[in-house]
């Protein structure tokens, strides 16, 4: 559905839109500072810069339709509807988290609103996205599955078997590269030597490259592609340019960057610039950003004062509880 | 009773599952048209047609995957991969992703697949192609391992892993299916995670799982002609494997030998002798004896690979050690 149009509705959606912008936004804001503090254990690695793919994306996708994601995926989590208490109390190690603290941020997952998880090995939701539209496909039930990937992952194999294999079965797939010119610490320049509009052509893929800092951008394109897979017309991939503005993780030093990098464009500013030529005026945005502010620190007392995750409550979900066999 | 061939009794087996159960579907490299390569699929794509019996490129590692995400999103995926050898093109799937996403999840999901694979030697099939890694998969915390030993619980166990909610490797040893056994008129599942005591014994155990089976029937018979008992026991799971089955046994002969043909270093001899010197100390009465395979690759010489692999003989020695009576 695109974003932007006339009278209220068009309106409302992008509000939305800005709106899960700075939900994703704020929240990983705060979790740098969390991390630096030393509230957040473990590895995270943050997308601020990129949020606009995640909300454009989901703008076109329903409640049952599936994806898979990366290890930067706190977008893809909060953008798809994961709630802010579950979502942080899974960053601080929660038993109340969505994972009961044994996923952390590198696997925040929600199945009830199909997040089937971001995920630690660079390349992997790539299969696990594929082989959920195989299921959407055989169940018939009209949904789509995407896979998130980062132009880093266009060097893992997975990227060739999974685009074959869902080309030949012409599955509802759309693949999501967000393109934000790094593979970890190495310019993407240095690591990948093919195109992927070329690579897209030679599996008979639809493809569209858009501005991934422009949420209205990519929510058109996002709209037309899902279209074109819904009415069957096999997957289809959507390279999002966007921009790191963080390091692969928190704690990059990034002495690999220049200090002479052009500034990004921020999508949040966009989509700030599409509402004021909407005609919605300031006083509406700046009450969004109050009310996400106060959610967000809602969701961040409530998860401190959660209790920690549990190990014997973890020991008990190694297996299905009920399949379990003899063992003394 | 009836009688089947073991790759007959997994064919049946998925046939069965997919008429129960209209989520099951079965994936693999020429499982459909070709009938899979040992032709156990042989039959299905017509019955079920290719929606459910899916012919898969050469792509291991995103057959797997694949099969995690489908069985995230509501279908019961059996895939086939051709030889075991080519599970290591698998493993991000099975280890980094069907093993731990219902753990690391919080127990949101769980991933009911199957990985059929067949192991082991004996046909020449040289070093990628005969090799037994089922320790490796029984080593990952929230895989399942499960290796018959002939028709009867290759259909009644296929069937329980088939209905189980983990994910379950199934390996089938390629040895045994042309094997012709009896199997029961009304087939059943069997539960995952049981052994079977298949002869019993008064004066040493002898633990076995696959084709190893048949080996220690044989030196069981054989040493019954010397007055001694053996008792075979066949693990059938061997994550979860039967620890009360083979103390009980340990507790009554007093003596344990552990055979496969798996390599025996670093195997699941090691951790079934591993647990039984700590639970069963008091029971033994000599040393736990291993018989497997040579720390060496799978040879492609008839001979060499026939000296590779546990034989009657070996394990006739290995149950002697067990009793102090070399």
């Amino acid at each position: 559905m695109p974003l932007t149009g006339t009278g209220e509705d068009g309106n409302a959606a992008l509000l939305r839109s800005y709106e899960q912008l700075l939900v994703i936004r704020r929240c990983e804001e705060r979790l740098q500072r969390l991390f630096a503090e030393g509230e957040v254990p473990g590895f995270i690695h943050l997308g601020v810069g990129q949020e606009a793919i995640s909300v454009g994306v989901m703008s076109a996708l329903g409640p049952a339709d599936t994806l898979a994601s990366t290890h930067r995926g706190h977008g893809h989590a909060l953008a798809k509807g994961m709630p802010l208490d579950g979502f942080f109390a899974e960053l601080l190690a929660r038993d109340t988290g969505v994972c009961r603290g044994r996923g952390g941020s590198m696997h925040v997952a929600d199945m009830s609103i199909g997040m089937l998880g971001a995920n630690g090995i660079v390349g992997a939701g790539l299969s696990i996205a594929t082989g959920s539209a195989l299921a959407h496909k055989l169940r018939k039930n009209g949904q789509i599955a995407v896979s998130f990937f980062g132009d880093g992952a266009l060097a893992e194999g997975l990227l060739h078997e999974c685009g074959n294999m869902a080309a030949l079965m012409k599955l509802p797939l759309l693949l999501v590269c967000e393109a934000n010119g790094w593979s970890e610490f190495s310019p993407v320049s240095s690591q990948i030597a093919f195109d992927l509009a070329k690579w897209s052509e030679a599996y008979g893929i639809a493809y569209r490259k858009i501005d991934g800092n422009d949420v209205v951008a990519v929510a058109e394109a996002a709209a037309e592609l899902t279209g074109l897979i819904r009415s069957g017309g096999g997957p289809a991939l959507l390279t999002c340019t966007t921009d790191r503005w963080r390091g692969h993780f928190e704690g990059d030093a990034q002495k690999y960057r220049s200090s002479d990098e052009p500034a990004p464009r921020d999508p949040i500013v966009v989509a700030g610039e599409h509402l004021a030529a909407a005609g919605v005026a300031t006083q509406r945005l700046t009450q969004i950003a109050a009310r996400v502010e106060s959610e967000i620190e809602e969701a961040i007392v409530a998860a401190r004062a959660a209790p920690p995750a549990r190990f014997d409550a973890a020991l008990a979900d190694v297996y299905t509880a009920a399949s379990i066999g003899v063992a003394i | 009773m009836a009688q089947l061939r073991y790759g007959a009794a997994i064919g049946q087996a998925l046939a069965d599952a997919m008429q129960d159960d209209p989520t099951v579907v079965i994936m693999g490299e020429d499982i459909a048209g070709a009938g899979g390569s040992f032709g156990i699929t042989r039959g299905l794509l017509d019955k079920f047609g290719p929606e459910r019996v899916i012919d898969t490129p050469i792509s291991e590692a995103a057959i797997a995957g694949m099969a995690v995400g489908a069985a995230m999103s509501g279908l019961k995926p059996v895939l086939e991969i051709m030889f075991m050898d080519f599970t290591t093109l698998a493993m991000d799937a099975m280890v980094n992703q069907a093993a731990k996403a219902r753990f690391m999840f919080g127990a949101q999901v769980s991933v009911p697949m199957v990985l059929r694979t067949p192991h082991g030697g004996g046909l020449s099939a040289g070093p990628q192609h005969s090799q037994c890694l089922e320790a490796w998969f029984a080593h990952v915390p929230g895989l399942k391992v499960v290796c018959p030993s002939g028709p009867a619980n290759a259909y009644g166990l296929l069937r329980a892993a088939i209905a189980d909610p983990d994910p379950v490797v199934f390996v089938e040893h390629k040895g045994l299916y042309a094997m012709r056994d009896e199997v029961p008129e009304v087939l059943a599942p069997i539960p995952l995670g049981q052994a079977a005591v298949v002869r019993s014994g008064e004066h040493v155990t002898v633990v076995a799982y696959g084709a190893a089976v048949a080996l220690a029937m044989q030196t069981a018979e054989q040493l019954a002609s010397e007055s001694i008992s053996v008792e075979v026991i066949d693990l059938q799971t061997i994550q979860p494997w039967d620890e009360a089955a083979v103390l009980a046994s340990l507790a009554k002969t007093g003596h344990l030998v552990v055979v496969h043909e798996a390599v025996e270093a670093f195997g699941v001899g090691a951790e079934i002798a591993a647990r039984m010197a700590e639970l069963g100390f008091s029971y033994l009465k000599g040393p736990i004896v291993r018989v497997g395979a040579p720390f060496m690759p799978v040879p492609f010489s008839a001979e060499l690979e026939a000296t590779y692999r546990p034989s009657v003989s070996r394990l006739i020695a290995a149950v002697r050690k067990a009793l102090g009576k070399e």
